[in-house]
């Protein structure tokens, strides 16, 4: 299948990236070639296959639901580019 | 001997002994960054204040008669450890002002036993890397050749212990990112059981796949690396609840009777001359000390670079969502909430990470899921299989770590594919889930370190160190120095 520059432009506004047209022309090649290694896996046979979406089988891990001190407002909000008092401040969503 | 190049072992028993202090030490090795750094380019940032400091404090505690193996040992750690206080940038511009309000477990975990921090190290983009050369903050040499790559994405973690900038290191291994620098620095670094060291504080790349590991210049090191940052951790719900046992004692027990096996797809043809010397001297070795040798098959190998560059990307892609200028980080000037998001993030990832975010991106979308996500999900579940067949008539596999000694710097870097395919042998234990370490068995023809693999069983890093220090007392070449 070949990587359009439509495609490309589709997949960085769902990633929220805006590319250069060198960038785009570049991943276009690049994810072409890289798609075109990643068919071998269509050659598997994966019938009757369960997924692995961790190393460890493991289960949920619950813990008890208690009130443990956290880093606190000041230092949460210490790396903030722009705060509004206790608020991170972002430009306006809503006009 | 210089300060400079001893081990763990070695300076915790001059610290002991008060042959030596840790302030000496530590300004032995602040001094040896200053003349090297600029040929190796190892360190993202040195923090030789607070080290002096930490360094006064491990003194009065040796004083007092508490000197743990760790106590007033200078150690640097990879920019992807959150450390409170001290910027953590991860190889990223987007992270360049970020100062952590917390440090990583792991970290954490070494400076509570009163080591000493030199400063943060130099690394690929978020780990995305096997040269070095994605970091926002320069590339590092080879110590060994400083026209090569130290490999990556934990470039500098290695690069500092080949150039003796630190005694030893952490580093992080997502598909080879311990290992593969390892073996081209010629150092001895170890990728443990996932679940084996808690992953809190650690910036994450792909949460499935990722471990903490230690790099150090010989394995009797990297076992009291490992026993001070193995554990559960409350923080970290992935870490796993089985008891850490004591990695050094049972180093010296020899490998007679061991059953090690070579998994045939590794020994392909093409395999570089070199690094096939090297796997043959190392054989020759083990069968001089008495292990035994089992042809094996690991029949789904072909299939692992494919499998791991659709579920970390994808992993990645989602990880890194949270990188959007509002509570952290770069923050680009924007109308409206999305034009800020998306300049931000245009802005401060550079451009191998843009492109495994795009990958990952495409390989969760709608669509295109079940054909990319879930198919490799599926082959990871028989590339685990193929280990645990395996290991059931095995102690351990040997297998070379990369396919080729350090490659030039540059090389690569306009062929991502080719950059993928130079982790072909360390992405496998990466899927598995299961500990691997690497150690340095032979030099190329011109020079350059060749590192050898040993595959262990989950939770199996005890036999896999035995078998390392039976090899390390067998040979030589872990003893041999870059001459930088």
């Amino acid at each position: 299948m070949k990587m359009t520059a439509a495609d490309v432009e589709h997949i960085a506004r769902l990633a929220r990236l805006e590319l250069t047209p060198g960038e785009k022309e570049l991943f276009a090649g690049q994810m072409d070639a890289i798609l075109g290694y990643v068919e071998k896996l269509k050659g598997v046979n994966t019938e009757g296959i369960v997924p692995t979406s961790h190393a460890v089988p493991m289960e949920n891990a619950f813990r008890e639901d208690v009130v443990r001190p956290s880093i606190g407002l000041e230092k949460a909000l210490a790396n903030a580019p722009d705060r509004a008092g206790t608020f991170f401040a972002v430009p306006n969503v809503i006009e | 001997m210089n300060i400079f190049d001893m081990t763990i072992h070695k300076l915790h028993a001059a610290l002991k002994g008060k042959q030596i202090s840790s302030v000496e030490a530590t300004s032995a090795m602040l001094a040896r960054i200053e003349s090297v750094e600029p040929l190796v380019g190892s360190f993202i940032t040195v923090t030789p204040e607070q080290a002096l400091e930490a360094a006064r404090a491990a003194d009065r505690r040796i004083a007092r008669g508490e000197c743990h193996l760790l106590t007033g040992i200078p150690l640097a750690i990879k920019d992807i450890f959150l450390t409170e206080g001290v910027r953590t940038t991860c190889g990223s511009r987007i992270l360049d002002n970020f100062i952590p309000p917390y440090s990583a477990t792991s970290w954490e975990k070494l400076r509570l036993h009163g080591a000493v921090l030199l400063g943060k190290l130099n690394q690929d983009e978020f780990a995305m890397g096997s040269s070095n050369e994605s970091s926002a903050y320069g590339i590092t040499r080879n110590p060994w050749d400083t026209t090569c790559i130290p490999g990556g994405s934990s470039g500098g973690s290695a690069a500092a212990v080949a150039a003796s900038e630190a005694v030893a290191t952490l580093g992080t291994d997502t598909g080879g990112s311990i290992r593969q620098p390892a073996s081209h620095c010629g150092c001895v670094g170890l990728k443990p059981t996932y679940g084996r060291v808690s992953r809190y504080g650690v910036i994450a790349y792909a949460s499935s796949l990722d471990q903490v590991g230690p790099l150090t210049r010989d394995v009797a090191d990297c076992a009291i690396m490992l026993e001070a940052l193995a554990g559960y951790d409350p923080k970290d719900s992935t870490s796993v609840d089985t008891a850490v046992p004591d990695y050094s004692a049972p180093l010296t027990r020899g490998v007679k009777g061991l059953k090690i096996g070579l998994p045939k797809e590794y020994f392909i043809d093409g395999l570089d001359p070199d690094v096939q010397r090297a796997m043959e001297g190392a054989i020759e070795t083990y069968r001089r000390l008495g292990a035994e040798f089992v042809d094996i098959s690991l029949p789904h190998t072909d299939y692992a670079v494919a499998t791991y560059y659709l579920i970390a990307t994808a992993e990645a892609s989602s990880n890194l969502a949270r990188y959007d200028g509002v509570r952290f980080g770069h923050r680009a000037e924007a109308d409206g909430l999305l034009g800020m998001y998306t300049k931000s993030r245009s802005e401060g990832f550079g451009t191998e990470v843009k492109r495994r975010i795009m990958l990952g991106t495409y390989a969760l979308s709608s669509g295109y899921y079940d054909a990319y996500y879930v198919k490799a999900q599926k082959v990871r579940t028989l590339i685990m299989n193929d280990f645990i067949t395996a290991f059931a008539s095995v102690d351990v596999m040997l297998t070379p770590v990369a396919p080729t000694p350090a490659f030039k710097i540059g090389e690569k870097i306009n062929d991502p594919l080719q950059m993928y395919l130079s982790d072909i042998f360390t992405i496998p234990v990466n899927l598995a889930g299961t500990c691997a370490m690497s150690l340095p068995a032979g030099f190329s023809a011109s020079g350059l370190p060749i590192g050898l693999q040993l595959i262990g069983k989950p939770f199996g890093e005890e036999t896999i160190l035995r078998a390392g220090y039976a090899f390390e007392q067998a040979t030589e070449w872990h003893t041999r120095k870059a001459s930088i």
